[in-house]
This record gives C-alpha cells, sequence and structure tokens, in this order.
C-alpha cells in the first residue's frame, strides 16, 4: 500500500482554530479504519503539537503519513525554537505566559505527553530558525 | 448513569446536543486545565469545567468525551457551541460550583475513572 499524506497549515495567529488540523486527522483516520487506541494516541499527540504552534511559534505546517505499519506526524514551524530542549521535555517545566494559561494550556505538559503517546519522537530545534518535531505511531 | 440525570442532578440547562442526553456514560473528569485532561484523562466521558472557550470543545472532542458541563453558570459563546453541535457534543451548563458539581455526581455512582 503507498502511503496517504496529508498537509495542514497551522494559523498561528487564531487560537480559536487551533487544533483543527488534529480535528480533521483525527476524522480521516478513524475513516481509514485504524485502531481507535492509534487513533487516539496519534490525535493527543498531534493536539499538542498543533497547540504548541500557536502558542509559540507564530503557527508552521503540519503534515501527516499514514503507511502501512506507522503514522507519522511532522510539526514544522519557523518560530524561535527551543533553548533548551531538555528543560522543555521536564513536566510543569513551561514558558506560555499568563494569557495562555487562562486559556486552559501551558501547564508544561505539551512535549512530556507528545513524547508518551508516540513510539517515537524526534526533536529538531534550532534557536531564531525553528523547530521541527517528528512523531512516529506504530500500527500494530 | 445517562447525561439526561447529570443534567437533573447538577440541575443544568442542555444547550446543545439533546439528541445524546440518553447516552450513558461511567466516569467523569473536573479540571479548568486543559493540558490536565489531555495528560492525564483516559476514559471518562464527560468534563465538568469553569473554562469557556472553543479549546475546551476541540479537548473534550479528541478525547472522545460524550459530554461537557460548565460550573459556576457558565454558558459557551455560539461559536463554541457550533464546533459542540457538528458533533454530537452534550454541553450543558450548572450553577453549581466545580467542587459541588463533581460532589454531587460521584455521590450518586459517578467515578473519576483509573489512569
Amino acid at each position: 500500500m503507498d502511503s496517504i499524506v496529508w498537509t495542514f497549515e497551522v494559523d498561528g495567529k487564531n487560537f480559536e482554530h487551533a487544533g483543527s488540523a488534529s480535528q480533521v486527522t483525527k476524522a480521516r483516520l478513524k475513516q481509514m479504519g485504524l485502531p481507535n487506541d492509534v487513533v487516539r494516541r496519534v490525535i493527543i499527540a498531534m493536539y499538542e503539537g498543533e497547540i504548541n504552534m500557536v502558542i509559540h511559534a507564530d503557527g508552521g505546517v503540519a503534515t501527516v503519513t499514514v503507511g502501512q505499519d506507522e503514522v507519522v506526524v511532522e510539526l514544522k514551524d519557523t518560530g524561535k525554537g527551543i533553548e533548551n530542549i531538555e528543560l522543555a521535555m521536564k513536566e510543569g517545566f513551561s514558558t506560555a505566559t499568563g494569557a495562555i494559561r487562562e486559556l486552559g494550556f501551558g501547564a508544561g505538559m505539551g512535549l512530556p505527553n507528545m513524547k508518551k503517546y508516540s513510539d517515537e519522537m524526534v526533536i529538531d530545534s534550532t534557536v531564531g530558525v525553528g523547530t521541527t518535531i517528528t512523531m512516529k505511531f506504530k500500527v500494530a | 448513569m445517562t447525561i439526561r440525570e447529570i443534567s437533573e442532578i447538577l440541575a443544568a440547562n442542555i444547550l446543545c446536543g439533546e439528541g445524546q442526553i440518553d447516552t450513558e456514560v461511567h466516569s467523569a473528569c473536573g479540571s479548568d486545565m486543559m493540558s490536565d485532561v489531555l495528560a492525564y484523562v483516559k476514559d471518562q466521558s464527560i468534563l465538568l469545567t469553569g473554562l469557556v472557550n472553543p479549546q475546551v470543545v476541540r479537548t473534550a472532542l479528541m478525547m472522545d468525551m460524550k459530554c461537557i458541563c460548565f460550573v459556576r453558570g457558565k454558558t459557551p459563546d455560539e461559536k463554541t457551541l457550533q464546533i459542540a453541535e457538528e458533533n454530537d457534543l452534550v454541553v450543558m451548563s450548572t450553577k453549581e460550583r466545580m467542587y459541588s458539581a463533581c460532589g454531587k455526581l460521584y455521590c450518586k455512582g459517578l467515578v473519576g475513572g483509573a489512569e
């Protein structure tokens, strides 16, 4: 089976729309008949990543690739980059503003959650250039 | 417990999703932090929250929840309700505060669920 790929522009200026790429992806994965637990893991991780792109990086591009054995989600932005990835991976660490916390996010759970729900996660980030996060999910 | 029973226990107004109120739910969670909902919720079908924005609905949808109950009399705007309506999510609003709302449901047998 050839891989199926779709791409979304994530609008970094509109918090109200944050999560719409994940919502569409969820519907498509379910339609494709992927197991519920796989869809759930992919979507929680992708949604966290999408929210991060809006909060921290002024948006970006999300690409979902569905192959026979795995789903790959790539989140690419040209934001300010992550200064200290090790610190950013710690539960509870966040650089989100008070305004973002009032919206219910910025608890410092985003990246740890993405790692927890994916089978493999690679963060490639350069300060001042941007961040690309690639997450792989096995379809068992 | 059905969503209808929940609305009766909390004297809540149903704001949308009336067609789904006879759906059975088995556990609930209460939080104003969507990050925590994403991190800790497993199979809970109802979210009690005092936070009102479209991301509350999106978070509930990502977690396959069936119902959101806004506490402290909060009501979401039209846009937020529209996203819920389009996805068959029941939305209700109760005047109860978070602690009392959760307590009343817990006493009637709606548990928190386990990690």
